[in-house]
């Protein structure tokens, strides 16, 4: 089972990162674009047997930082099968 | 007096701390690798170093926060035992929510390398109780990810309660409210991202930090 976990900054966390990459984006010649944040996948390949709920608590206490992060958790296997 | 030195895979500063409290207590500190389990009850003072941990990766301290040594680290933290995380050992204790808050990427996104003025508070906790709050401490700080994160509310705790050990007068990381090291509610635990271990020698960048150092240790052997 393939779960990918995306993590980003939670909104109002300063995004060095993010404002570098929108300034380059600007400075390119693209216009329009209001915000850039840039966050990490990180890509899991576990036992059917793992929940949603274990998933949760890896990322509660090594994946993310609360403080400073959210994460969402999306099963990839589930989405291929539907499309 | 004894001391230790926590050790990670990446620590670089390790020896900086090591060389400074055998300097200023007489005594060898003892060398933990963090795969190791027990931290020995008579251990009076830790030292969790700065550094790489890992490599930084995921984020800065967060894996190193997870490894083996950490959960008697938090257990002796319980027992009231000073511990002081400096620069990447600040991460690590964050990120074991000893301490509160985090450390971000700098907001000049520079890595920053140079002597900054701190302004301490000497009522923060008894280890800062030697320092003057008039006096300007100059220390170095060497780091990527260093700028101070927490939300209003934790911050406006910190700062009703006098738990910001030290801020920089002139900040060079974006640090909110110019934080540069905090303290637990109890005050036995201490994060700082500059390096007082850097500055305890005249020949090299000065001895502001011997100063903070003995005011920590003095307060140890003080109640040890």
């Amino acid at each position: 089972m393939k779960i990918r976990v995306h993590v980003t900054l939670k909104p109002g966390v300063l995004d060095p990162q993010g404002r570098a990459t929108h300034h380059t984006l600007e400075n390119m010649g693209f216009d329009g674009i209001e915000d850039v944040r840039c966050g990490r996948m990180i890509d899991l390949e576990v036992a059917p047997t793992v929940t949603d709920e274990q998933i949760c608590d890896m990322c509660r206490k090594l994946l993310a930082n609360t403080v400073i992060e959210n994460f969402e958790i999306v099963r990839l296997d589930a989405e291929t099968e539907a499309a | 007096m004894k001391t230790a030195v926590i050790r990670f895979p990446g620590s670089n500063c390790d020896r900086d701390i090591q060389v400074a409290l055998r300097q200023l207590t007489g005594h060898e500190p003892t060398i933990i690798w963090h795969s190791e389990t027990t931290i020995s009850d008579d251990i009076d003072f830790i030292a969790i170093p700065g550094g790489f941990s890992y490599g930084d990766y995921l984020r800065s301290g967060a894996l190193a926060g997870r490894s083996a040594i950490m959960k008697d680290i938090v257990r002796a933290a319980e027992r009231g035992v000073p511990i002081i995380g400096i620069c990447n050992g600040f991460q690590i204790l964050t990120e074991t929510r000893l301490l509160p808050g985090a450390l971000i990427r700098n907001s000049g996104l520079d890595f920053v390398c140079r002597n900054v003025l701190l302004t301490a508070n000497p009522s923060a906790s008894p280890m800062l109780a030697a320092l003057s709050a008039q006096t300007s401490y100059s220390i170095p700080v060497a780091h990527h990810d260093g700028n101070y994160f927490a939300d209003d509310e934790t911050l406006d705790m910190l700062e009703g309660e006098g738990k910001i050990a030290f801020r920089y007068q002139d900040n060079p990381n974006g640090s909110m409210r110019n934080i540069a090291g905090v303290v637990n509610a109890r005050g036995n635990v201490l994060g700082m991202m500059p390096h007082p271990e850097r500055a305890v020698d005249p020949a090299c960048g000065g001895t502001h930090g011997a100063t903070l150092l003995n005011s920590m240790l003095n307060a140890v052997m003080a109640t040890a």
